[in-house]
């Protein structure tokens, strides 16, 4: 297993990102980004079995349009990491800004704490191998999983009396699926979302999800696989159907 | 009481004395205007959207169209237009939908514009003698170049140079997703830019299979909705487009109805059979301008800063100062979608009410750009009702680097713009997936069309350059002094910064 570390420290993030390339090239299966504070784009486009550990800050669009590495952050990120991702896992031991998967069509997004507004936002699914996963600790900003068009969007609330207070969850939802645990109010449901129940079903399929996180973060998933799950689904696959009449 | 119905839009009729029975129309009418009834032909105008394809196949000229053969009570504000919407909204309760550009009778600023020749005091330049230089190059260029001489006398170039698009004509073709047009549609205008050493937009449908031998004279779009967007499809453009907004429907996205996914449809843009693909009206991680440098600089990062990126507004108020904004990110070229520019599904609210004329808002995004001392940074693309080489030419004299056409390149192709391409069964195989509609069209055939029509505005725009005794389309950009304004008004002559007549 090639592994190499680079010193990120005052580096911009093309030179970055181009060095991180040059180790992919050479055939680096994993990568180590120290004193990393605030670059943006790492792994922006990049494919391959690679796995980058960032130990610091990640910048915005961490990810973006990435597809097939896994993204190790050691810190806090940005806006919209998984910004746009094809496939890969991007795992971050901290909270993230706004739109985090942003517009993701594969792969998996685990935040152990809390993420922005939009999280989730117009997430889509495409095939077997295309359906994306974001997966969060604590809780969520308004607008999660805004046109979404597919997917599964799972936040835990773990330490939180409410697991979210935010408005306009779902709001124009026509694919895919997001499930909060515990209670969640109609009124901070979106137009165009509906709650359905958690069945046994569900529960299967979010099981593998809450134990990888588990994995991830260190954490006990015996309190997290129960029945205690809000399901949010769309009202209709077709929002935009009633709404035209002809010239 | 009912509404009753409104009287027919079109009223089709046969020349029952020419007619010989072919019964080809009732073949080529998708919308089955015709039917026969025995020996009889039964004709259903109400049906009829005037796409005259039943009149060009009809081998004896028997078909006959007339629009409106009912009269309303005139009335000069109360149009026939405005009660029929009114029905339509009474009845229905929704929002009308469109196709096609603007159709209200906006006055046209290209039609009063004119070009100017040269007489006696400056001589004309015959194109068929001199050598008249159209190629463009769309990007950032340098404000100075580095350059050291070395013992030998070369000359090296220090200043590092951005990647530019090298067109052999300004005249582009403008996005129109495979999902909007079908697949024949979009293969012969992929077909026609490479004979024509030009390029053309994907829209925001991904890069469908068959497109990819013609790649290399592809802008891959990005817009809002991300259909179809990976790190391949970024890689296999000659240049990447984020779409902000269309000159059709300014500041709303737009939906792809489900009914027009199809198998192909659904691979392409990466989304499920069938499921509508919706583009939300802003792209959700541009809430600023700022916001917006960090989509061109994550494209750039994505493709190894190898490619130019475009951003494409639609033509509003503050278009210049916004274009201006676009300057200063990395992008490097700005593409302006006037108010005329044409849309496969469109509310009609917007289609005839939002945006401006495409001619001002060059004029004033040239202006700004030069005023800032930033012309440089960025290219210009005007699209948006461009009908003919003259619009060409009078978009570059105020302040264009090159054009997009959209609705003219479907014409050529057999387009007689009826508007009703939502509707999905566009008789030409142009708008719309049915496949024994799309079979109509042959590529083959339908891009040396479209090619044509390139090669004839190239050879007028050069003509037209010629009679003004410019021998370089970069001496015509922003050239208004060759324009002159025709019964223009004071304040927009102010704003295209162009004299009137005789002045
Ligand atoms: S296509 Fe013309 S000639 Fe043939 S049946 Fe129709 S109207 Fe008659
Ligand atoms: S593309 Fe087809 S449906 Fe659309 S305006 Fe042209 S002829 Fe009509």
């Amino acid at each position: 297993m090639k592994k190499i570390e680079i010193d990120a420290k005052g580096i911009h993030y093309t030179p970055l990102n181009e060095m991180i390339r040059e180790a992919v090239r050479d055939g680096a299966e994993e990568i180590v980004l120290n004193n990393v504070i605030g670059q943006r784009f790492i792994a922006d486009g990049l494919k391959g079995d690679v796995t980058i550990t960032i130990n610091g800050v990640a910048g915005g669009d961490l990810g973006m349009f990435m597809n097939g590495p896994t993204c190790i952050v050691n810190g806090n990120c940005d806006h919209a990491p998984g910004n746009t991702m094809d496939m890969g896992t991007i795992i971050v031991h901290g909270s993230t800004g706004d739109a985090a998967a942003h517009s993701m069509r594969g792969g998996k997004l685990f935040v152990e704490n809390n993420i922005g507004y939009r999280g989730g936002i117009h997430m889509k699914q495409y095939e077997e191998e295309h359906r994306p996963v974001l997966v969060v600790g604590g809780t969520a900003h308004a607008f999660l999983g805004e046109y979404m068009a597919g997917g599964l969007i799972l936040v835990l609330g773990i330490g939180k009396e409410e697991p979210i207070v935010d408005r306009g969850i779902g709001s124009g939802i026509h694919g895919g699926m997001i499930i909060v645990r515990g209670e969640v109010e109609d009124e901070i449901l979106g137009i165009g979302a509906r709650k359905t129940d958690f069945g046994e079903e569900e529960l299967e399929m979010i099981t593998p999800y809450v134990e990888e996180f588990c994995e991830h973060f260190g954490k006990d998933p015996s309190g997290l696989l129960n029945m205690n799950y809000t399901c949010i689904v769309p009202a209709s696959t077709r929002p935009f159907a009633g709404k035209y009449t002809w010239e | 009481m009912s509404l009753g119905s409104v009287p027919l839009k079109y009223k089709v009729s046969i020349d029952r004395e020419q007619c010989m029975h072919c019964m080809r129309c009732i073949d080529n009418c998708s919308y089955g205007v015709f039917h026969r009834e025995d020996d009889r032909i039964i004709i259903d105008s109400r049906k009829c959207t005037a796409c005259h394809h039943c009149i060009s196949m009809c081998p004896r000229d028997a078909i006959t169209l007339k629009e409106r053969p009912v009269d309303y009570r005139s009335h000069p504000l109360w149009t026939a237009e405005a009660r029929e919407d009114i029905i339509n909204q009474a009845r229905s309760g929704k929002i009308i939908l469109s196709g096609m550009g603007n159709a209200k009778p906006y006055p046209v600023i290209f039609d009063r514009l004119v070009l100017d020749a040269c007489q006696v005091t400056n001589p004309s330049i015959d194109p068929l003698r001199e050598p008249m230089e159209l190629r463009t190059y769309l990007g950032k260029k340098p404000s100075r170049l580095e350059i050291n001489k070395k013992d030998n006398g070369d000359v090296e170039l220090l200043t590092k140079l951005t990647p530019n698009l090298k067109l052999d004509t300004p005249i582009m073709i403008g996005h129109m997703s495979y999902g909007a047009i079908s697949l024949n549609a979009q293969l012969s205008l992929a077909k026609a830019v490479e004979k024509t050493g030009t390029f053309m937009g994907t829209g925001e449908g991904g890069l469908h299979e068959a497109i990819y031998p013609y790649q290399k004279n592809m802008i891959v779009q990005v817009a809002s909705g991300r259909f179809g967007v990976d790190i391949n499809y970024l890689e296999r453009g000659a240049a990447i487009e984020i779409k902000i907004g269309q000159g059709a429907k300014p500041g709303i996205g737009g939906h792809l109805p489900g009914e027009k996914v199809c198998q192909d449809v659904s691979c392409t843009r990466m989304i499920p059979l069938g499921s509508d693909a919706i583009s939300p009206a802003p792209h959700h991680d541009i809430y600023s301008i700022e916001d917006l440098a960090q989509l061109v600089r994550s494209l750039k990062e994505a493709t190894e800063w190898k490619k130019p990126v475009f951003v494409k507004i639609a033509a509003v108020h503050n278009a210049a100062a916004i274009a201006a904004g676009i300057a200063r990110s990395s992008a490097d070229a700005v593409v302006i979608d006037g108010f005329r520019g044409g849309s496969g599904a469109t509310p009609k609210v917007f289609r005839d009410n939002v945006g401006i004329p495409i001619e001002a808002a060059v004029a004033s995004v040239d202006q700004k750009l030069k005023d800032q001392g930033i012309r440089n940074k960025i290219s210009v693309i005007a699209s948006g009702g461009i009908r003919n080489s003259a619009d060409i030419a009078k978009s570059i004299a105020l302040g264009a680097d090159a054009v997009y056409i959209g609705t003219g390149a479907l014409i050529a192709m057999g387009c007689r713009v009826c508007g009703q391409c939502y509707r999905g069964m566009c008789p030409w195989g142009i708008a719309t997936q049915r496949p024994d509609l799309v079979e109509r069209l042959d590529p083959e055939v339908e891009s040396e069309h479209v090619a044509n029509l390139i090669r004839s505005w190239t050879l007028e725009l050069s003509e037209l350059m010629g009679a003004a005794g410019i021998n370089s389309i970069e001496s015509l950009r922003s050239n208004r002094s060759r324009l002159r304004g025709y019964m223009l008004d004071e304040g927009t002559l102010d704003v295209l910064q162009v004299k009137p007549v005789g002045a």
